[in-house]
């Protein structure tokens, strides 16, 4: 009797079973993925929006395409992903423990039929003489051989590796811990950055969500250098880094060298090389056309100054030989951008040991101010990104279980043979979870050996 | 001796290889076959030392490191990893005409490479600086080679079963002759994936491994990423079609095709017509 209650649940149950929908789910993931490569991920750059149209941008964003590896259909496709492959193991696990935990040990007629790799050799004598000789055999070139006597024939049955039918459920439940281990980086985890200046430290770092997180102790940046190639370059970005826990430098943890690829970590929360630049003061002249009013004028490496006319500038580049770009100048210059009051952006080049330059350019725009450029203050900042993840040593695990499970669920197989002996006749059978056509050679030599054994015994 | 000298060399042997493969199937004469599959394995030879050579004279420029660095030296050495998992398969199976399947992949990379890029050794920008860097090329690289194979075997499937269905004996079909059965091209391809998936499962998590080393997040679904999983995800339907009713047989070697195709966009695509992390293609 069905109700029609356990009717819905029955097929419930049966369709996340069934290996269609497993098909259906990853080429579902594989498709959909797509959508995420093409259209970028994150907050999209201003380029992109002024490509699309509004209809479009509305969209995207209500279908959640700028973040869709976290929207809630791609979760819940992982979540399916999940649960089919629970379902799977859970109903398929229990016939494969059977086969591993409780052979079958008997050579029975249904069994033969079953079998592919089967052969009958003659050989007379008593059973238990042969029995005895045939478990010799199996026991010194294949495994040790269970013996069960019934219905007045011997069996013999022995077996290799029987584990490696488990191999592929310990690839599902692989791909279960990564899932958990992906989840505890995101709920206990963070990410961050943070900018350091040389002779500086902070206690606390920005989250990508622009928030504040404290270290629990402080970094200290010591130094901050780039080493190039020959041909310019950049060959090695290096900060010198020292944790200070109440003021005082950590012994193992003073003067780290931190590069690319070589980040430090710290209790549990690591650092890496990602960015660089200059903190330290540029320093300028401004006045005007003929050199009346010069005040000095002081810029910080990251900020903007206004000018006495109302204009703002920065400094975008410095250098402190500007002959390796134009040969025929020389000494320091900085790239500066200044915006006027009107709403105008101009870059351009002041030059330390050029004033004429400097002059000739504010009279081609004008009646000033007239910029000098005095040179800048040394100092560097580090740009470096944080991370902490609690999950990534369950991810770890779960990526060795993923690969020793494929290599074993591939490269290994259950192989049984079976042997009756009756009225004079040894029958053997065998067959392979994997590789048949390689089991089938090592069958065919076992087999010849066996014969070579017997008929040898019968000649002494 | 140069590397570049002994790179031309290869391409030679890999067109030649070919063009008698192509021979042996028409004129299905068993001293071609030898022919072709001697220069394959004389041209894996000239490609090893090559490799080798090229290797060291960038140490001799002051700037060793191992030949994986550019887009020119990963096309390279991936046209070398599939002569040799074809080679391997052939040492193991003895199916040699799968080598005019497959050889033309290997062909098509030399001749890319050596005619249409620049082929100088540059230093290393400094975040490829790592050993993490020829860990995950190789096995991703080796895994790609599997595919590459596994796409040829599954092209010789279709036309095989393709003709078996029609049933019509034209003339084409003399050149199926020399194809193995069906079930026996079936079995190959299962065999090359069975190579190909764990290697681009080991390729991926290398890759994370890296990537949180080097930046402190072994995922962030950069599109290079993302691309490697789709292929991963193909693959992973593929082992499951086998084991699915309505799936095996035609679908599955459809699935392996795409799969390749998959494959070929995440190396080349990616870098080509998407932006992120893994660009040092492009040039
Ligand atoms: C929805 C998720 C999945 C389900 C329901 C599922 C189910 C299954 C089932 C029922 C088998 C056959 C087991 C047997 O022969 O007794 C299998 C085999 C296998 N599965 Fe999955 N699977 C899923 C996802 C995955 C994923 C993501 C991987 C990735 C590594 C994977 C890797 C394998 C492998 C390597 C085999 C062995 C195939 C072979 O021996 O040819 N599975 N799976």
């Amino acid at each position: 009797m069905t109700t029609p209650k356990k009717d819905v649940l029955q097929s419930l149950w049966d369709f996340f079973c069934s290996l269609k929908l497993t098909m259906s789910l990853l080429i579902s993931l594989a498709l959909i993925s797509i959508i995420g490569t093409i259209i970028p991920q994150g907050i999209p750059p201003q380029e992109y929006l002024a490509q699309i149209s509004q209809a479009k941008l509305k969209f995207y964003k209500a279908a959640g395409f700028f973040d869709m590896y976290h929207s809630w259909w791609f979760i819940l496709l992982l979540y399916l992903l999940t649960i089919n492959l629970i379902a799977c193991s859970i109903k398929r696990l229990p016939y494969i423990w059977k086969i591993i935990t409780q052979p079958v040990t008997v050579l029975d007629p249904g069994l033969e039929r079953s079998l592919t790799n089967l052969t009958t050799i003659k050989s007379p004598g008593a059973s238990e003489v042969v029995g005895e000789r045939v478990a010799a055999f199996l026991k010194s070139e294949f495994a040790d051989p269970v013996v069960t006597r019934s219905d007045g024939a011997l069996h013999l049955f022995a077996q290799k590796t029987p584990w490696c039918r488990l191999s592929v459920y310990f690839v599902h439940l692989s791909v279960i811990i990564i899932f958990i281990g992906a989840m505890i980086g995101s709920m206990f985890g963070y990410k961050g950055y943070v900018n350091i200046t040389e002779g500086e430290s902070i206690s606390k770092v920005v989250s990508r969500s622009e928030k504040e997180l404290p270290l629990g102790f402080s970094l200290r940046l010591e130094q901050f250098s780039i080493a190039k190639y020959a041909n310019g370059a950049p060959k090695e970005f290096k900060s010198i880094l020292t944790v200070l826990e109440n003021g005082r430098p950590v012994p193992d943890y003073t003067n780290v060298r931190v590069i690319v690829n070589d980040p430090l970590t710290y209790k549990g929360i690591t650092f890496y090389q990602s960015s660089y630049g200059n903190a330290g003061n540029y320093f300028f002249t401004v006045g005007d056309l003929d050199g009346k009013n010069t005040v000095s004028l002081t810029v910080a490496g990251q900020g903007s100054v206004s000018l006495p006319d109302g204009s703002s500038m920065h400094v975008t580049e410095a250098t402190k030989d500007v002959s390796q770009f134009v040969p025929e100048l020389s000494g320091p210059a900085a790239q500066v951008e200044l915006h006027s009051r009107d709403g105008k952006t101009e870059s351009f080049v002041v030059y330390a040991n050029h004033p004429g330059l400097n002059i000739e350019h504010a009279q081609q725009h004008g009646t000033g101010p007239v910029l000098h450029y005095k040179g800048a203050e040394e100092k560097m900042y580090t740009g470096l990104q944080v991370a902490k993840d609690p999950g990534v040593e369950i991810v770890w695990l779960g990526c060795i279980l993923m690969m020793l499970g494929i290599y074993t669920a591939f490269f290994m197989s259950h192989r049984r043979i079976w042997i009756r002996i009756q009225d004079g006749a040894v029958t053997v059978g065998g067959n392979a979870s994997k590789n048949q056509g390689g089991f089938q050679l090592s069958f065919e030599v076992l087999v010849t050996q066996l014969k070579a054994e017997l008929t040898k015994e019968k000649h002494t | 001796m140069t590397s570049s000298l002994l790179f031309n060399i290869t391409t030679f042997a890999y067109l030649a290889s070919m063009l008698i493969f192509f021979t042996f199937l028409a004129a299905r004469a068993k001293t071609l076959g030898t022919a072709a599959i001697a220069l394959a394995y004389g041209g894996l030879f000239a490609q090893t030392v090559a490799i080798g050579l090229r290797w060291k004279e960038s140490y001799d420029m002051g700037m060793g490191h191992a030949p994986l660095s550019n887009l020119y030296e990963s096309v390279v050495f991936f046209s070398w990893t599939i002569v040799l998992i074809y080679v391997l398969l052939d040492l193991t199976f003895h199916y040699r005409v799968i080598g005019a399947f497959v050889m033309p992949f290997a062909l098509l990379g030399m001749a890319w490479a050596q005619l249409g890029m620049n082929t100088g050794i540059e230093p290393l920008v400094p975040a490829l600086q790592s050993n993490w860097l020829l860990y995950h090329v190789i096995t991703c690289f080796l895994g790609y080679a599997a595919f590459a194979v596994a796409c040829g075997i599954s092209i010789m499937y279709l036309i095989k079963a393709g003709s078996e269905e029609s049933a019509e004996k034209s003339a084409g079909n003399a050149l199926l002759a020399m194809f193995p059965p069906i079930k026996v091209l079936d079995d190959l391809n299962y065999r090359a994936i069975m190579v190909g998936f764990p290697l681009l499962t080991l390729g991926i998590i290398t890759g994370a491994a890296w990537a949180n080393y080097a930046w402190g997040t072994y995922w962030s679904w950069d599109p290079k990423e993302t691309w490697s999983l789709i292929v991963w995800f193909v693959y992973a339907a593929f082992l499951h079609a086998r084991i699915t009713k309505g799936w095996v047989g035609k679908r599955a070697a459809w699935l392996s095709i795409i799969g390749f195709a998959a494959t070929i966009f995440c190396y080349l695509g990616v870098n080509l017509f998407l932006s992120g992390l893994h660009s040092y293609g492009g040039k």
